[in-house]
């Protein structure tokens, strides 16, 4: 080995240039796979959508089922109604809770989910007729153990019957937290209702330790204590006044959500109860 | 490393010379992917990539490398890579990326990676270190199926998701070894596994180290 290669000079070079070939390679290929990888996961979140609701068939081709069978919407999360000011196939609610313009800061004591940020908009997806909708598919997200999780809820057309429940991405404990995503845990939530018959938009539906004894209880996963309760919290939220309380009170109440030409007009008649 | 010829830098580290069983190395990674074999099989192409291309590149510039920052450079040429190959199982094999997560990501940290371009591709040709690298990833990559294999067979009664061992959750009659999904079962088929190649190749078992006394009865110590 040439006796040269210490001096710092020689340091330099080689440091630079090897910086410089290596964060090409990088970045080639981050750009160049960029589009084939958006594509996957747009089809896996098409997948998952149809999972929670239960139509998903391994084999299936989710493409067309997913145009068949299910329509997006943007709900304005304040009134409950649906907007248009947004295309449901580009929104996203995450981002949309950074801007400014669509997104507003919790405070402390409201931020339950631990999101800091909540955004005023929200993409539903409608299973079935859209007028009146087997299913309702929402997002939903929070604050586990170890970091955020991000997961669909499905409920039946009456806006309070839980279908199914899903996490498509979290970095819980396999064994433990991770069990969110077990058929058999999942399974668990088919019936229950989320809230009770005092009418108001607070949720009732919660996780248990030691077994559900009613239709508002699901048990909790076992060794999962902070995982449980962040599911808790996220369901509490999101399905509260903050979140889409209004909205699914319009399908308890019978009265469907506004499009969004009709929003002036009829805006009173959700916002009952 | 007398004598270095093309055949056996490729085939030594699978059976003789094994990274894993021999060498201990890479024993953290082989732990976390080895639930289920197609996941264990892209697990071994991505390191016999890594492996292979990194040492190609630290051989191919190793008279320039200043020994000061040797290993940094080293890092930085496995860290590119593998991102690269991240990069490329999630545009085409996205599923398996999801389930593989970070351990693509700490490819980075496989000691056998480090190794081959520390301890072979700084003093050898490129293209020595070529095969070499593919050797040891073949080597790492044999530990993981057969791990995976036992794995799979034992706690979710299928091999590459076929169903062999019908489980009692779908109706069957095999009750799935639970222990076998958890980490923990991959110190057991790998302790075996090193008990087998060692029986097969004595040469391979280590000097003993210091020599236990023969127990003492209890009524001695009295």
């Amino acid at each position: 080995m040439a006796q040269g290669n210490n001096s710092i000079k020689k340091i330099l070079i080689v440091a630079f240039a090897l910086c410089i070939v290596c964060s090409v390679i990088v970045s080639t290929a981050a750009v160049a796979l960029r589009p084939t990888q958006q594509l996957n996961q747009e089809l896996d979140r098409k997948t998952n959508i149809l999972n929670v609701a239960r139509l998903y068939e391994p084999g299936m081709d989710v493409e067309e089922a997913f145009r068949e069978q299910i329509t997006a919407r943007v709900v304005e999360l304040e009134t409950g109604d649906y907007t248009d000011e947004f295309d449901p196939e580009t929104f996203d609610g995450f981002e949309a809770a950074r801007d400014p313009a669509t997104g507003r800061t919790l405070s402390g004591d409201r931020d339950i989910a631990g999101l800091s940020r909540v955004e005023n908009y929200a993409t539903v997806y409608l299973v079935g007729d859209e007028e009146n909708p087997d299913q309702i598919v929402l997002p939903i997200r929070g604050q586990g153990l170890w970091g955020r999780m991000m997961g669909f809820l499905s409920i039946e057309g009456d806006g309070n019957t839980i279908v199914s429940i899903t996490y498509y991405d979290h970095s819980e404990t396999p064994g433990l937290g991770a069990e969110v995503n077990n058929p058999r845990w999942q399974a668990q939530w088919e019936g229950k209702e989320i809230y009770d018959e005092e009418g108001d938009l607070s949720p009732a539906i919660h996780l248990t330790k030691g077994g559900a004894s009613n239709e508002y209880e699901v048990d909790a996963l076992s060794g999962a204590t902070l995982t449980s309760n962040g599911v808790t919290n996220m369901l509490q939220f999101w399905l509260s006044e903050e979140g889409f309380g209004p909205y699914l009170a319009k399908f308890r109440e019978g009265t469907e959500p506004e499009d969004a030409e009709n929003t002036d007009t009829d805006f009173e008649d959700g916002e009952g109860a | 490393m007398a004598d270095v010829n093309a055949k056996s830098v490729l085939t030594a580290p699978i059976f003789q010379n094994n990274p894993i069983a021999l060498q201990i190395l890479g024993i953290c990674s082989a732990l976390a992917v080895t639930t289920s074999m197609s996941v264990s099989l892209v697990m071994a192409l991505a390191v016999i990539f890594v492996t292979s291309l990194s040492s190609f590149f630290v051989s191919l510039i190793r008279n320039h490398i200043p020994s000061a920052i040797r290993i940094i450079v080293q890092m930085t040429i496995i860290a590119s890579l593998v991102i690269v190959v991240d990069q490329i199982l999630k545009a085409y094999a996205y599923e398996m990326s999801k389930q593989l997560s970070v351990f693509v990501g700490l490819i980075i940290t496989n000691c056998i990676v480090m190794g081959r371009a520390e301890g072979f591709a700084m003093s050898n040709t490129p293209g020595m270190s070529f095969l070499d690298g593919i050797g040891n990833g073949l080597g790492y990559g044999f530990v993981l199926m057969v791990v995976g294999f036992f794995r799979e067979l034992l706690g979710a009664g299928s091999v590459f998701g076929f169903t062999i061992l019908p489980t009692v959750q779908n109706g069957g009659w095999y009750v799935p070894n639970g222990l076998l999904l958890l980490p923990p079962s991959a110190f057991f088929i790998i302790g075996l596994l090193i008990w087998v190649l060692r029986s097969v190749n004595p040469e391979q078992v280590e000097e003993t180290e210091f020599k236990m006394k023969e127990n003492s009865k209890p009524q001695e110590a009295v």
